[in-house]
């Protein structure tokens, strides 16, 4: 059980890109926590720089408050279970669970008997005879779990774990996956570019940008507060509505032009625009979004030009003014094609942008950024 | 055959005619290649060899003949120290050099391998023969067995590196660094994980080896001065009658000796390795 502590960490490559690119961040003792992030933000690169596999060209690492910034990566006491589980396949399942005690010098007989009873914990033990290669993805999931598990490491490092797995079996394996995290209480990051695996497991995640963190925070703090528009785009199923209005009046009787329609300053940022004519962004989630197929005060018009079905609900687009605005309707209340609508973001749920910087107008931006995170963004 | 409709009769007979002139040609190719064979089994059991492939007169005369002769017997063991000393430098140097050059990134890594290849293939043992003399020559290792093995060890190693590094980059590297990261060292790594996944690699590179070693005529007989301390190759090729002619009774018989130990190797690498690579995850 240990902390997992970054100070200004950063990793440049040889061919001089810079992977991670001074990274302040804290992991508590026993937390799940997620990097997310598109390919190519630095988050495997992390990880990888956690374990020891990458040498962190500046920074320190702190693991359970031990410096391990330039320590191999046996000797930090982390195990790691890769996207590919890596087991070694002349191995059969018993000899690769009980591999990490091997390298310990334990006695074959203990660790064995060690090895079984990890799988057993596991549901395995019926497996231990098998190669690799003659097991399920989910299988050679679990066996890669196990043998993480044997080490008894400080901390588990998972990169992508479930991206190997079909659909069906990547919402069951998400699930087993926190529970044994719980059941366990061995502080674990993992990594993955799926906002909804990251939203559904992690007790706290961090939003990485090229090589950068830009929030982070528990699943729901981000995902009802985006930082910055690039975190608001990137969390949830479908992406925020932005629409590009202009403050009128300031203060409290400000409120936001679009083209010629007037809408209210929504609640989250009342009483902070100031300047007459600035530029921001007006966020609302389609989730957020209510439509009407009646005229209402306060709302965008348009049509309705396409309706996706989601099952339990509906994503309606409605275009208005040129641009495309979405709506999440319940199932049943969906428009027809053509009809015209009303859409008003809800008032206590929509959010401000700067067109300026992309941020956030919030009244207490520590609030929606825990850390001391890079809140200056390009 | 397709059973919806019967072919014309014209299609018919070029098909018949087809496959005829298929399955002669075939037998043709495959004459071609089983007489020699039929002949090395045959002929050292004949009491009349000749160059003739013919069912023989049952007899081991040949053999007896051949166990009298004063080079014979002790040319095979020099031939397995020559031969063997080779693959086990190969295959040790191969590995090592392979697993390096697949791992670790140096600038020009690819053009040297090439360079080797092609050097290795293109100044073959003859064209390279004199400059070997001169150096085996400085070496002192001229009329030793072991200088022989180093030069034919030398000369395979370009080709065995180059097969093995593709074994070694088929093998993930996630499974070295899951090693590492349970605390492995690298040599730890080489034993456990890379040695025993590259083993079917190691296997054909040690066969090969051993059959291109083992085959070896040129480079033992220029090198070597002492009849005792030549391989079997060499040996052969002083079986002469009194007249001059060839000694077929004593060929015949030591060619079947000095092809069963090769022969048997390869069936047993064959059989226990094969070509099959356990891939890592399959779905």
């Amino acid at each position: 059980m240990a902390s997992i502590e970054m100070q200004g960490l950063t990793k440049t490559y040889p061919g001089g890109v810079t992977a991670v690119d001074g990274l302040d961040l804290t992991i508590v003792d026993g937390e799940f926590f997620a990097l997310l992030g598109p390919s190519g933000c630095g988050k495997t690169t992390l990880l990888r720089t956690i374990a020891g596999l990458e040498q962190a060209t500046a920074g320190t690492l702190l693991l359970g408050g031990r410096d391990v910034t330039t320590a191999t990566p046996g000797k930090r006491d982390v195990a790691m279970v890769f996207q590919d589980y890596a087991l070694f396949p002349h191995m059969n399942v018993q000899d690769n669970i009980a591999y990490p005690l091997r390298i310990q010098k334990m006695a074959l007989g203990e660790r064995r008997a060690k090895a079984l009873e990890t799988a057993q914990g596991l549901g395995l033990e019926a497996l231990m005879g098998r190669r690799p290669g003659q097991l399920s993805g989910g299988q050679q999931q679990r066996v890669a779990l196990a043998r993480a598990i044997a080490y008894r490491p400080q901390v588990f490092l998972f990169d992508e774990p479930l991206s190997n797995l079909d659909a069906r079996l990547r919402l069951e394996a998400r699930t087993f996956l926190k529970r044994l995290q719980g059941e366990l209480g061995v502080t674990t990051v993992f990594v993955t570019h799926d906002q909804a695996e990251a939203l559904a497991m992690a007790d706290r995640m961090a939003v990485m940008e090229s090589g950068r963190i830009r929030q982070v925070g528990t699943p729901s703090d981000i995902f009802h507060r985006p930082i910055n528009v690039f975190v608001a785009n990137f969390i949830g199923s479908t992406p925020m509505n932005l629409l590009p209005t202009v403050v009128a009046g300031a203060g409290e009787g400000a409120h936001l032009m679009l083209g010629d329609v007037r809408l209210p300053v929504p609640a989250t940022a009342a009483g902070l625009l100031h300047d007459d004519g600035e530029e921001v962004l007006l966020g609302s989630r389609p989730e957020y979004t209510d439509l009407s197929i009646e005229e209402r005060p306060d709302s965008l018009s348009g049509k309705v030009v396409v309706v996706e079905n989601l099952g339990a609900t509906a994503l309606v687009s409605v275009e208005t003014g040129g641009q495309i605005v979405k709506a999440v309707v319940p199932e049943g209340e969906e428009p027809r094609i053509g009809e015209p609508a009303w859409m008003t973001p809800q008032h206590h749920r929509a959010l401000v942008y700067r067109q300026v910087d992309g941020l956030l107008v919030a009244r207490n931006r520590e609030s929606a950024n825990d850390t001391r995170t890079e809140s200056v963004t390009a | 055959m397709s059973v919806k409709a019967a072919p014309a009769p014209d299609n018919l007979v070029t098909a018949v005619v087809r496959r005829v002139l298929f399955y002669a040609l075939m037998t043709l190719v495959a004459a071609f290649f089983a007489l020699p064979l039929l002949w090395l089994v045959f002929t050292p059991f004949d009491r009349h060899p000749s160059l003739s492939v013919k069912l023989p007169e049952f007899t081991l005369d040949n053999f007896r003949m051949l166990l009298q002769n004063p080079y014979a017997l002790s040319s095979l063991k020099n031939s397995v120290f020559i031969a063997g000393g080779a693959m086990v430098m190969v295959v040790v140097f191969a590995a090592l050099a392979a697993y390096a050059l697949s791992r670790v990134r140096i600038p020009g890594r690819d053009a040297l391998l090439y360079g080797l290849l092609l050097l290795s293939s293109i100044v073959t043992g003859t064209a390279a023969m004199v400059p070997i003399f001169l150096l085996m020559f400085q070496l002192n290792l001229i009329d030793s067995r072991t200088g022989v093995s180093l030069v034919l060890a030398g000369g395979l190693l370009p080709a065995a590196i180059f097969i093995l590094k593709d074994f070694m980059d088929a093998t993930p590297r996630s499974y070295e660094e899951s090693a590492r990261v349970f605390g492995a060292s690298p040599l730890q790594v080489l034993r456990h994980i890379v040695l025993p996944i590259a083993r079917p690699g190691l296997a054909t590179i040690a066969v090969w080896a051993l059959v291109n070693a083992w085959g070896d005529f040129l480079i033992a007989f220029i090198l070597l001065r002492d009849p005792d301390k030549s391989p079997a190759g060499v040996v052969m090729y002083t079986f002469y009658t009194e007249g001059g002619q060839a000694n077929l009774p004593l060929i015949s018989a030591f060619s079947l000796l000095y092809a069963i130990p090769v022969v048997a190797m390869y069936l047993f690498v064959s059989r226990r390795y094969g070509f099959r690579f356990h891939g890592g995850i399959k779905g």
